[in-house]
């Protein structure tokens, strides 16, 4: 590697350096502060070498990584996203028993894995990113060991993370079996050249491929581990498993899809759409029957890659623009709706307040909270005035254009049925607190965590609210971005 | 920059009628108030200046329009335009919403700062609607007025608010989508036959498509405004949330929000999609008729006063759905004559029964009877919003009335005579309320107050305004007139 190709990937060596910094820094010194403000660094640093580095783009570093417009927006989502987890983690955290520094040192390996991900043009490189997310994210999920629910998640999450990607490996080694290349840009001239468009080893590869990658955006019948994570993991990583890890696979789904023109392949084109409709309808139902506001956001989540999914399969650069604004609003509003879950509770206590009744009248009680929430649940219900509305948009365009009744009226049918369980929570929230039964006042951990501790939380969450409106009324300058990137792909 | 101003009142006031409620429910009140008014003087301003027409698109009749770029990257600005049709919806909805303030004044003490907060907002969409000539703007407003009326129905509602509200808030929303499937489809088919990408109306007016498209994009605008209008056999929404909603809610709702269904048919079904919707009219008439026998025979049903208000309003807009599409002037005329009568006698109703449920703490007409003598000013109030909602000649529901059935006459004689049996319908349940509730054995023998000053003079303005509009109806066909060539000749 020469040294402007390491200039290039500045921001990735910077992260890379954070991670071994903060490291020696909590073998000397353990401070929950100081491991805070050093990976906000990071980040930032990292985040703004963004902006130079991407005068000269596009360019191939190595034959692993392609660095281009569409790589800096999904790295500088990554990066965003990375530092509000930090900062809702920081308050989440603040009174754990346990050590708590070295979970930074996870969340930036796991930043890095999916930043390696987004910019992947090989199998190598696509395989090394998304073990790297993986392991850390195991790491993370149990990081709150002395509590039942994370362990019993990571250990779901491990096992059928293995599993598939025991699958991607198996696929991703057909396809090179067939074509003899593992890099993107050489697998479509393989193909053009050796004829292999309908060859059984290449459908069967790619087959392997959505199944894992499916999995780890959880898209009907790869969900079943989604709720139960979702609800076990520790409210600031669910936040981020959520966003990071979904927005990193799509994203390298997307490219990959692109620069092969795996359109073509009408039989996994005809699947994906199956799984996309099954993805909008079992999401949005399987959510009317949970009580739980973890599990209710996990299978809308499985609704939303569905939606995602109808955006996706418009192909070309509608496909590429859509789901690119999806994804923004989609981690945008994802990280609001966790982060007030996450604010809400703490690693001090035995389970995280995500049960509906906890929740009843909640607005009444601490309205700004319970305001963001609301705007949240509005904004994955796709209401106006939120990000979430022209992302709705996209998707229905991206659908309508492509001709796709099926999937355009299930997309309405699953929203129309979203709708009811977002509901549900705006109503408990709203809930009459002198008219209702109040179940045994929750203990609201807030009261008891560190003051500093939670500002650093309230900033995150009121950049998430303040980024969701702003997108979502005025979307025209990340709209010009997005088409900007969308050029190059 | 006036029309800007219609919309920012209602949407500033409602946060500064908010942020204030701390320091006292009164200013709160004094905030929205004024909100209203000013947007009742712009309204007024308007009306007034309403003889200037200028020429911004293939449609007459405009008086003033706004357009700023908003999201050029996808073709959509924030255009807003305003013509006969327009002005008077805004004017209706000025005067509901001034009225839904004072109405509220006693009616409402906790939360009055967020329930003020959310009456303004709802204005405010509902004006954004009526106002909106891009597509994307349109729909956009078109849902920002569900959510905070979904907030007054589910917070400040009756017994069975939370049912009501997400039932009023699915049914909408749902309907919505379809429309929105709609105007994506309508934009994608002008892309593909101009290469322009744009949601602007005027430019997506002359859009040319196969016959099968306009049918299918007809019906999602179609479906989606008669939902909210709301015909038969999509009402069943209706009386739920009329019922359960505050009575400001009631009043916004059955006044406003019902009107932008029938304006959404009237501005863009008909122009977008002339020949699939003329193709199509025989249905919407059909549905209005049945509209209008059955929403009759329902309200004669109801023991809840409300309720029964609630289903009479499916009567009346059935007349509406038969005069949009009969499509000629006079029918266009008498359907805006009853979107307006119905919206101010209707709203009224509705005042007067949360005026009678704060008093006797039911809207059960088996528990009243006889309060004529207790509370006269309130008994000859309803007398006259009753004779006006059953068409008695010499107010303006008669003269929409009328209208309609004469201009649906030569387009298809046997609904005019099915719709004009109705009359008698209305005739029954109306005075039907006035023997249950105000005359009869006197049921209790509690003494009530009776209509105070703040309510009188919420009345008096809706009872001279049904006057005139019934001996005088011209001004309104005046206003109306440069705008109907364009919709009925497109």
């Amino acid at each position: 590697m020469t040294l402007a190709g390491l200039y290039t990937i500045l921001p990735y060596d910077v992260m890379a350096l954070g991670v071994v910094v903060v490291m020696v820094v909590i073998a000397f010194c353990r401070s929950h502060s100081l491991t805070l403000a050093l990976t906000l660094l990071t980040i930032a640093v990292s985040f703004f070498w963004l902006f130079p580095t991407g005068s000269m783009m596009p360019r191939q570093v190595t034959p692993l990584l392609v660095i281009d417009a569409y790589a800096w927006y999904y790295v500088g989502m990554l990066l965003v996203t990375a530092a509000g987890t930090a900062l809702l983690a920081y308050a989440y955290f603040s009174n754990y028993g346990g050590l708590k520094e070295e979970f930074y040192v996870l969340l930036l390996t796991a930043t890095l894995g999916g930043m390696v991900l987004v910019a992947a043009s090989h199998f190598a490189s696509l395989f090394l990113g998304l073990e790297l997310l993986s392991v850390s994210l195991f790491g993370m999920i149990g990081y709150a060991f002395n509590r039942d629910g994370p362990l019993e998640a990571a250990l779901k999450y491990l096992i059928l993370t293995g599993l598939s990607s025991a699958m991607l490996m198996f696929g991703l080694a057909l396809i090179y079996v067939t074509l003899g290349t593992m890099q993107f840009g050489l697998i479509v001239k393989a193909i053009a050249a050796q004829h292999v468009l309908a060859d059984p080893w290449m459908l069967i590869g790619l087959a392997l491929i959505v199944v894992g990658l499916g999995f780890k955006i959880s898209l009907v019948p790869f969900h079943l581990w989604t709720p139960d994570v979702y609800q076990g993991a520790p409210a600031p990583v669910t936040a981020f498993i959520a966003t990071v890890s979904k927005a990193a696979v799509f994203a390298l789904l997307l490219r990959y899809w692109i620069e092969i023109d795996a359109y073509r392949y009408s039989a996994v084109y005809l699947v994906l759409t199956i799984i996309a409709i099954a993805s909008m309808l079992a999401g949005n139902l399987l959510a009317l029957m949970q009580h739980n506001v973890k599990r209710v956001l996990a299978y809308s989540s499985i609704a939303h890659m569905g939606y995602l999914l109808v955006a996706f399969l418009a192909g070309g650069s509608q496909a590429v623009e859509a789901v690119n604004y999806y994804l923004a609003a989609y981690v945008l509003t994802s990280l609001g709706a966790f982060g007030v879950v996450s604010m809400l509770s703490s690693a001090g206590s035995d389970e995280d307040i995500d049960d509906l009744n906890q929740y009843r009248g909640l607005f009444w009680r601490r309205p700004w909270i319970a305001g963001i929430f609301t705007l949240m649940l509005l904004s994955l219900a796709g209401i106006p005035f939120t990000a979430g509305f022209v992302a709705k948009f996209y998707a229905l365009a991206a659908g309508v254009h492509i001709e796709s009744w099926w999937l355009v009226f299930t997309l309405v049918t699953g929203s129309a049925i979203g709708l009811f369980y977002y509901l549900r929570i705006i109503v408990a929230l709203y809930t009459n607190p002198e008219e209702e039964a109040m179940p045994a006042a929750p203990a609201l951990a807030i009261g008891r965590a560190h003051v500093g501790a939670i500002y650093a939380g309230a900033i995150s969450l009121a950049a998430f609210t303040l980024a969701v409106i702003w997108i979502g009324v005025y979307p025209d300058p990340l709209i010009n971005f997005i088409q900007y990137a969308t050029t190059f792909i | 920059m006036l029309l800007a101003w219609l919309l920012i009142a209602p949407a500033v006031g409602g946060i500064v009628a908010w942020a204030v409620a701390p320091y006292g429910k009164q200013w709160t009140r004094w905030v929205s108030l004024a909100a209203m008014l000013a947007d009742l003087a712009i309204a007024i301003a308007l009306w007034v200046a309403g003889g200037t027409v200028i020429s911004i698109g293939p449609q007459g009749g405009w008086i003033t329009q706004l357009w700023l770029p908003w999201i050029p990257s996808l073709g959509i600005s924030f255009h807003l335009a305003l013509d006969g049709l327009s002005l008077l919806m805004v004017l209706l909805t000025a005067i509901l919403g001034v009225a839904s303030v004072l109405i509220s004044w006693r009616d409402i003490t906790d939360r009055v700062g967020f329930f003020h907060f959310n009456l303004l907002w709802s204005v405010a969409g509902a004006l954004g609607v009526f106002l909106s000539l891009d597509l994307f703007l349109f729909f956009f407003m078109w849902e920002l007025m569900l959510v905070p009326m979904y907030f007054l129905i589910s917070i400040w509602g009756h017994e069975n608010r939370t049912y009501a509200a997400i039932k009023f808030f699915i049914f909408t929303q749902a309907s919505g989508l379809l429309m929105l499937v709609s105007i994506l489809a309508l934009v994608f088919v002008h892309h593909a036959a101009t290469g322009v990408f744009t949601f602007d109306y005027f430019s997506l007016l002359d859009t040319s498509m196969s016959w099968w498209t306009s049918v299918w994009l007809m019906l999602g605008f179609f479906i989606a405004f008669i939902v909210k209008l709301p015909a038969f056999p999509f009402h069943v929404w209706l009386p739920d949330a009329h019922t359960e909603a505050p009575t400001a809610g009631s009043v916004i709702l059955a006044g406003v929000l019902l009107k932008t269904g029938a304006y959404g048919l009237i501005r863009f079904v008909g122009p977008l999609f002339p020949d699939a919707a003329h193709w199509f009219a025989f249905v919407p008439m059909l549905l209005g008729v049945v509209g209008i026998v059955y929403g009759g025979f329902l309200a004669f049903a109801q023991t809840d006063f409300k309720r029964l208000v609630a289903y009479s309003s499916i009567s009346h807009l059935g007349f509406v759905l038969l005069g949009i599409f009969a499509f000629n002037a006079i029918a266009l005329q008498g359907a805006v004559m009853q979107m307006v009568a119905h919206g101010i006698s209707t709203g009224a109703l509705f005042m007067l029964v949360g005026v009678l449920q704060e008093r006797l703490h039911t809207r059960d007409m088996r528990e009243m009877g006889g309060l004529w003598q207790a509370m006269p000013r309130i008994g000859a109030v309803t007398l006259f919003f009753v004779l006006a909602s059953l068409g008695l000649p010499g107010l303006g529901n008669f003269v929409g009335e009328f209208l309609v059935l004469l201009g649906s006459w030569p387009v298809n004689l046997a609904l005019t005579v099915v719709g004009a049996c109705g009359l008698v319908i209305s005739v029954i349940y109306s005075l039907a309320i006035m023997k249950r509730v105000f005359f009869g054995p006197r049921s209790g023998a509690s003494m009530f107050a009776d209509l105070g000053l703040r309510e009188l003079t919420i009345m008096a303005p809706m009872i001279v305004i049904l006057v005139l509009l019934g001996f005088y109806p011209q001004p309104l066909f005046d206003v109306l007139k440069p705008m109907l060539g364009g919709i009925l000749q497109p």
